[in-house]
C-alpha cells in the first residue's frame, strides 16, 4: 500500500499533475447526482446524530435528573428542529440504502429507473418523515 | 509536467490490498439489518413519546425490545465506522492526517455503540 502510493506520488513528495476529466462543475445537475451526495451527507448527520440517541437512552438508564434535562433539552424549538432534521436524514439514508441495493443486484441503472429511484428517495424520505411526526404530534396533543 | 500515466498503471502488478470486499460486505450487511432495527428504532420512538421514565424503563425491561436495542448499538456503531471510513478515505489525504481520522473514527463510533449497549442493558435490567 505504501509502496503503491509512493509509486503514484512519483520520487518528490508532491503529487503528479495529471489531466483531469470534467468534473461535477460541468454538468447540469440531475436527481441522481443530488441523491447521491446526501446520501453520503446524510450519512454523516446520522453518525453525529446518534449521539443524541445514545444521550437520551444513558439519561433514561442514569437518572430522573438526566433523564428531565435531556428531554428538555430535545424539546425546545432547536432540539425539535434538530430531531426533525435527524430524523429525516436518518429516512433518507435508509431509503438510499433500499436503492443501492436495488442497484447491487444490477437492476435499476436504466435512465428511467435512475430518475424514479432518485426521486422516490427524496420524495418518500419526506412523506415517512412527516407521517412519522403527525403520529408524534398526535400522540403528544393528548398527553398535554 | 503533466502526468499521463495514471496511478492505476503504477499500480499495477504490485497484487491486490487483500482486503476490501470484506468492507463492501459488512457495510451492506450492517445496513440490511439498520434497516430492521430503525423500523424498531421508530416504533420504540413513537410509543416513548412523553413517557415518563419509569415506562421508558418498562418498554425496555421487555427481552425483544432489549435484544434489539442491543443488536442495533453493534450494528449502528459498525455501519457507523465503515462508512466514516469511506468518506474520511476519500477527502483527506496524507498519512498522518488520515490515520489520526480514521483511529478517532473507529473510537467514536465504538463509543456510541458502547453507549447504547450500556443504556440498554442498565434499562432492562431496571437498577
Amino acid at each position: 500500500m505504501a509502496n503503491a502510493k509512493q509509486n503514484a506520488a512519483g520520487p518528490g513528495s508532491r503529487p503528479m499533475a495529471r489531466p483531469l476529466s470534467p468534473h461535477l462543475s460541468i454538468f447540469r445537475p440531475y436527481a441522481n447526482m443530488t441523491m447521491s451526495i446526501l446520501h453520503r451527507m446524510t450519512g454523516a448527520a446520522n453518525y453525529f446524530g446518534s449521539v443524541l440517541l445514545a444521550a437520551w437512552l444513558l439519561a433514561a438508564a442514569t437518572s430522573d435528573a438526566w433523564f428531565n434535562t435531556v428531554n428538555g433539552l430535545l424539546a425546545t424549538p432547536i432540539g425539535l428542529i434538530v430531531l426533525f432534521g435527524f430524523s429525516w436524514s436518518v429516512m433518507h439514508h435508509l431509503l438510499g440504502g433500499v436503492r443501492h441495493f436495488i442497484w447491487d443486484t444490477i437492476h435499476g441503472f436504466g435512465k428511467g429507473s435512475v430518475k424514479l429511484l432518485s426521486w422516490l428517495s427524496i420524495i418518500l424520505s419526506l412523506a415517512i418523515t412527516a407521517a412519522i411526526w403527525m403520529i408524534a404530534v398526535s400522540y403528544w396533543g393528548k398527553l398535554i | 509536467m503533466t502526468a499521463l500515466r495514471t496511478p492505476l498503471k503504477m499500480v499495477r502488478g504490485l497484487g491486490s490490498a487483500k482486503s476490501g470486499t470484506d468492507h463492501f460486505v459488512l457495510q451492506r450487511v450492517t445496513g440490511a439489518a439498520n434497516m430492521v432495527l430503525t423500523a424498531f428504532l421508530v416504533y420504540a420512538a413513537l410509543h416513548l413519546v412523553g413517557a415518563s421514565r419509569a415506562e421508558v424503563k418498562e418498554f425496555f425491561s421487555q427481552p425483544w425490545a432489549a435484544i434489539l436495542g442491543i443488536l442495533f448499538a453493534l450494528s449502528a456503531s459498525i455501519h457507523m465506522r465503515t462508512g466514516m471510513q469511506v468518506i474520511i478515505e476519500d477527502y483527506v489525504h496524507g498519512g498522518g492526517k488520515v490515520l489520526i481520522l480514521l483511529l478517532l473514527n473507529t473510537f467514536f463510533s465504538l463509543s456510541v455503540g458502547a453507549a447504547i449497549f450500556l443504556a440498554v442493558i442498565k434499562l432492562f435490567i431496571g437498577v
